[in-house]
């Protein structure tokens, strides 16, 4: 029931509402407010017009202007890649030895390089190429595989011992222990010798014994005297850095099952200006050769 | 103009407006749902999960790893430079629930297939702190301790059928040999591969005796992103040699 009323107190219309004597206030939306949803909604059709909108059964309204947000994409890329051509092209062109001789790009590809190893590299090998347990120092002169720019380059573009890449560097240590090629004394007395190579054995009654079995097992790969064949990928048993554990408990797990650690094909993920500017910054950090 | 009066004082004329109100937010949500078919790009490579990785998805949704991270890398210069190609709409179209997620307190992991070996991760999943200083993971030591119990596995390809993931009869009745042999190093995986190419396999937690939750949850992040090639993929809408990568 309409029943206009003007309220006593506040001198306002009322909504014609009423219910048990109670009357609702009519105070409506300001002009202003109620102007600017409407210029919204007038907006909003325009939008619909010139940008993709609307849903149809098998695509979509594209729009006058054509707007595609992928394709905006691949434009801020383009113009990305385009203001760092005449860096990255040059990068591209330049062998990572040139690279590194020529102060001005190698400040670029320092840069970039820092910038993609913070991104990729490390979560494992820590910040600076400092390197964790089980994932190996890069600022220091040990290398497994070798510290060159070129022997770095081929590391980071095929991994180690990464899946689905074939020219990745990959090497695989017997299992010793688990295969039962070595009994446990044996695997004792190798330890010992190893440890020898440091001077660090503990029984060299054991370390003696193992002279032998390391020699007939071990050097092969890890060199006569534990040095280490980086064509192989064996790393150097004679000096004070180990991935796995120094100690002998480390040494013995090592060779009853070895750790092998994998390395991704980072050619697959990375582009070679990318990859050439990882190789000057790893081999900057302290141990390049 | 109609006052709302008449509606307010007539059911029936309520209930109409009630009916057609809800009918058009009806329409507008579930009429696209009986076009994705032709909507979603079609793109190769994407299959359903293997029996391990769907193992280690439901252990991903039961630690509520969504609650942090995202799997959805977003057509933007800066993501797409960090974690790679944008996601597209098919790579999810096997994922039931969608992990996309929002809240982006960790990376996203829409790309993290591949990006890191099995050692990293298990490291990382026991002690995050242990590889990455500043995190604020919590970490995950149970799921190494913890046995992988998947004894319906079966059953679960079985209910996704019901939802459309395309598993054959093949895949649901070796479930629980293709679960095994993926997890197992130097395992027997030509069958598996065929029936889920680009799944990683191997020992993954590195202890070859015991089948883990710790392996499931690696294999499965290990396939994350991995299943379109997209050295060869190029996006609908566009020319050729603009694909959403960072070259």
């Amino acid at each position: 029931m309409t029943d206009l009323y003007r309220d006593d107190v506040t001198g306002k219309e009322t909504t014609g509402h009423e219910w048990d004597g109670i009357r609702e206030l009519n105070t409506p939306l300001p002009k202003w407010w109620l102007m600017v949803l409407y210029a919204c909604i007038l907006w909003s059709i325009g939008y619909w017009v010139v940008y993709p909108a609307w849903p149809s059964l098998t695509s979509y309204t594209k729009g006058v202007i054509g707007y595609n947000s992928r394709a905006d994409l691949s434009n801020q890329i383009a113009s990305a890649a385009e203001a760092q051509a005449h860096w990255l092209d040059a990068i591209e062109n330049t062998s990572p030895e040139a690279i590194a001789n020529d102060p001005e790009l190698l400040n670029f590809a320092m840069a970039g390089g820092r910038a993609t190893f913070n991104e990729n590299c490390a979560p494992c090998h820590a910040v600076g190429g400092a390197g964790r347990p089980g994932f190996p120092v890069l600022a220091d002169d040990e290398w497994i595989w070798g510290g060159t720019l070129a022997d770095i380059s081929l590391t980071l573009q095929h991994g180690i011992r990464a899946a689905d890449n074939a020219d990745t560097r990959n090497n695989l240590m017997p299992r010793f222990g688990a295969d039962q090629i070595l009994d446990q004394n044996q695997i004792n007395d190798v330890a010992e010798f190893v440890l020898s190579l440091g001077n660090r054995a503990e029984d060299s009654a054991a370390a003696e014994r193992g002279r032998q079995l390391f020699a007939d097992n071990c050097a092969a790969c890890h060199g006569p005297a534990g040095e280490g064949v980086r064509e192989l990928g064996s790393p150097n048993l004679a000096d004070e850095i180990w991935l796995y554990g120094a100690d002998k408990a480390g040494i013995v797990a090592q060779i009853y099952q070895p750790r092998m650690g994998v390395m991704p094909a980072w050619g697959e993920r990375l582009d070679s200006a990318r990859i050439k500017m990882l190789a000057v910054y790893v081999h900057s950090l302290g141990g390049g050769e | 103009m109609i006052k709302h009066e008449v509606f307010e004082k007539n059911s029936l004329v309520l209930l109409a407006g009630i009916i057609v109100t809800v009918a058009i937010g009806g329409l507008v949500e579930i009429v696209p749902l009986f076009t994705i078919g032709e909507t979603i790009e079609k793109v190769e490579g994407v299959r359903p999960y293997s029996p391990l990785e769907l193992q280690g998805r439901n252990i991903y949704i039961r630690e509520g790893c969504y609650l942090c991270h995202s799997q959805q890398v977003r057509s933007f210069r800066d993501e797409i430079e960090r974690y790679g190609p944008y996601s597209l709409a098919a790579e999810g179209i096997y994922d039931h629930p969608f992990q996309w997620g929002s809240k982006r307190t960790g990376p996203d992991l829409a790309r993290v297939g591949g990006k890191y070996s099995n050692d990293w991760h298990v490291a990382h999943l026991l002690d995050p702190r242990a590889v990455v200083p500043e995190s604020v993971m919590p970490t995950y030591p149970h799921l190494a301790r913890k046995e992988l119990k998947a004894a319906d596995i079966a059953e679960h390809l079985k209910t996704l059928t019901i939802v459309g993931v395309p598993y054959s009869d093949e895949m649901i009745e070796n479930a629980r040999a293709d679960l095994v042999a993926q997890a197992t190093l130097d395992g027997d995986t030509e069958d598996l591969l065929r029936r889920y190419p680009k799944a990683a396999t191997g020992d993954f937690d590195g202890d070859s005796t015991r089948l883990t939750e710790m392996d499931a949850l690696v294999a499965y992040l290990q396939v994350l992103g991995r299943m379109v090639d997209f050295t060869t993929y190029r996006p609908e809408y566009a020319q050729p040699g603009s694909a959403g990568g960072s070259e």
